[in-house]
């Protein structure tokens, strides 16, 4: 096995040679072909034009905006509480994730701070959206590569995830349950033994993957040493989370800033892989659901007892002020960028979503790949179309 | 288990006026303002033609290698207000004052960005005033190849340009769509042909003083 930097190199060389060839020998037969707006490997409609020499890709271009909503023109018409009922729908399968980061934008601006026990189950429930949504890459990682197995595995145990957070929030996908100074309502009776439960049940599922996935030997030759991306490129392009760490960078959002939510009470660990390939983007994600029930799982031995709200008004106008706050989503940075003017409503929110920085990568890593690797590439840097659109 | 990755050493006060002093000597009378909201965040807002020499500068002395975001907001007031009026009767006078916010500004457009220091876990947000009659500005994308879809997408939005971009085709609209939907003047259709039902959520409550917790 080569070590990065050859791996690094081999990469930059594979798309000078494939720079080359277009530039000179145009007059070989190239072929444009579209992956998409329909595919399987698209997780929706995302469009992506590769122009091919042979078997391989010389040029890459996604073309987005198949699910355009307007998010940022809809939040200027809305009250702050109603945003979050928007915001829902950014990242489909971490709802409650994309909440998070609007409410403590707006808190900010007020200078408000939910309660403890408000804060630690804000935090649970993110971990729990961060499982929903990982664990479904998890199955899905093996239909792209031709294993049908574990997206059935991975349905069956999201389902236990799922039906958790509709017990404590009342929706399944999506939860609409932050309020600004604190959370909708308590956690059900029994909820906390329960949860115990999933996690253990989530803990096989990882060992399951683990095992029929990751120590596979097709799975490894597909994933290993492809799509390399250096941790520079990464960092200019704004990958985020796991897409990041798998490149050998040390950061992470819920360790990394203050927020009010409670990751600093509890001993968890960042996992970073120095590859960048594809490989360790998939295997950083595993861990990272692993590592997610460990942190549910203290977080629920320490809930503290107290009111889940703080005294708010029962109209909420925010301050005029600007505040950013991003937390680490399941997809990676998710932030809002609020404006208000003193209004019932924000003047202007600047949503900025994971995928979209993670999936304009895409004509910079596909340069040079073969036909077969760009399936396995997009599958490994995990994008939902609405977290790209908005 | 997390001793060695716990970086408990979060950013001060000194760091973030390290950043502010870093552009001051590189770009001298260009930078503009700048805002530092203790324990928090800091804003600087830098002049329209030293947009691009700011970015070097962050990227580079000030070691924000880490591209978040790039957008632009509009001052503005919405001419429609908040899209709650009742289309039967003639609009209301509104507010037509343009007031920027943190960091001030003179003209009704800025576009800003915000990139992150992540060796040391602090993020700058910086802002440009875009003129209202040449709605350039330098691209950022020789500093940072993810500003190429961000500026791709503020250009369809807010109709402001970015010399030196490579490709600034639409990202969601079709082609020969007209107008910029980020815009305050672009009507929100739905809202102007319908009364919002959702203006009801708001109204108190009879005999409620705020008070009531639950």
């Amino acid at each position: 096995m080569t070590d990065l930097a050859d791996r690094q190199k081999l990469s930059y060389i594979a798309a000078q040679a494939a720079d080359a060839r277009l530039n000179v020998e145009l007059e070989t037969e190239g072929m444009t072909l579209n992956i998409g707006p329909q595919h399987p490997a698209t997780h929706g409609t995302l469009r992506i034009i590769v122009r091919l020499d042979g078997e391989q890709v010389v040029w890459a271009e996604p073309s987005a905006g198949y699910m355009h909503r307007g998010y940022e023109k809809l939040t200027e018409v809305r009250t702050f509480p109603q945003v979050t009922a928007l915001v829902n729908r950014i990242d489909w399968l971490g709802s409650f994730a994309n909440e998070v980061p609007f409410i403590l934008a707006a808190e900010q601006l007020m200078d408000i701070e939910a309660p403890p026990r408000a804060q630690w189950i804000r935090t649970i429930l993110f971990e729990l959206s961060r499982i929903a949504n990982v664990s479904l890459f998890l199955g899905d990682l093996g239909v792209q590569l031709g294993a049908v197995t574990p997206v059935f595995m991975a349905f069956r145990d999201r389902e236990y995830v799922l039906n958790l957070i509709e017990s404590a929030t009342g929706g399944r996908f999506h939860p609409n349950f932050d309020r600004i100074g604190g959370l909708k309502d308590d956690l059900p009776a029994g909820w906390i033994a329960e949860t115990k439960q999933v996690m253990k049940k989530l803990r096989n599922f990882c060992d399951e993957i683990e095992e029929l996935l990751f120590g596979n030997e097709i799975f490894q030759s597909r994933l290993r040493g492809i799509g390399v991306i250096p941790a520079e490129v990464a960092k200019q392009y704004g990958l985020s989370g796991a897409n990041l760490r798998a490149s050998g960078v040390d950061w992470d959002l819920r360790r990394d800033q203050k927020l009010p939510l409670a990751y600093d009470k509890v001993d968890w660990k960042v996992w970073t892989h120095p590859d960048g390939d594809s490989f360790a983007r998939c295997w950083i994600r595993l861990q990272e659901t692993r590592e997610a029930t460990h942190i549910v799982d203290q977080l629920l031995d320490g809930i503290p007892n107290g009111p889940i709200m703080a005294k708010v008004p029962r109209i909420i106008k925010v301050p005029e002020g600007e505040a950013w706050v991003s937390t680490e989503n399941p997809l990676g940075e998710m932030g809002y960028y609020v404006v208000s003017k003193g209004d019932l409503g924000p003047f202007r929110v600047k949503i900025r979503s994971a995928s979209f920085n993670n999936i304009s990568i895409v004509p910079w890593v596909l340069r040079g790949v073969y036909v077969p690797d760009v399936i396995s590439i997009l599958a490994s840097l995990y994008f939902i179309l609405g977290d790209i659109d908005r | 288990m997390s001793d060695d990755s716990t970086v408990a050493e979060l950013p001060g006060d000194a760091l973030r006026e390290g950043v502010v002093q870093a552009l001051r000597d590189a770009l001298g009378d260009a930078l503009l303002d700048s805002v530092i909201v203790p324990q928090r965040d800091v804003w600087v807002r830098v002049r329209t033609d030293a947009w691009r020499q700011a970015g070097i500068v962050l990227r580079d002395t000030v070691g924000c290698d880490y591209f978040c975001f790039l957008s632009a907001i509009d001052w503005m007031p919405s001419p429609f207000g908040r899209g709650e009026d009742d289309p039967t009767q003639p609009a209301p006078e509104r507010d037509t004052e343009i007031r920027q916010g943190v960091t001030g500004g003179d003209t009704r457009m800025q576009v800003f960005a915000r990139v992150t220091n992540i060796a040391k876990h602090f993020g700058v947000t910086i802002k440009a005033d875009v003129a209202d009659d040449d709605t350039v500005v330098d691209s950022w994308v020789p500093v940072y190849a993810g500003a190429n879809w961000h500026e791709r997408e503020t250009h369809e939005m807010f109709g402001i340009g970015f010399a030196g971009h490579p490709d600034l085709r639409n990202m969601y609209l079709p082609t020969d769509f007209e107008g910029h939907p980020l815009r305050k003047d672009f009507p929100l259709l739905a809202r102007l042909v319908k009364p919002w039902p959702g203006i009801a959520d708001v109204e108190p409550l009879p005999g409620d003083d705020s008070e009531d917790e639950s």
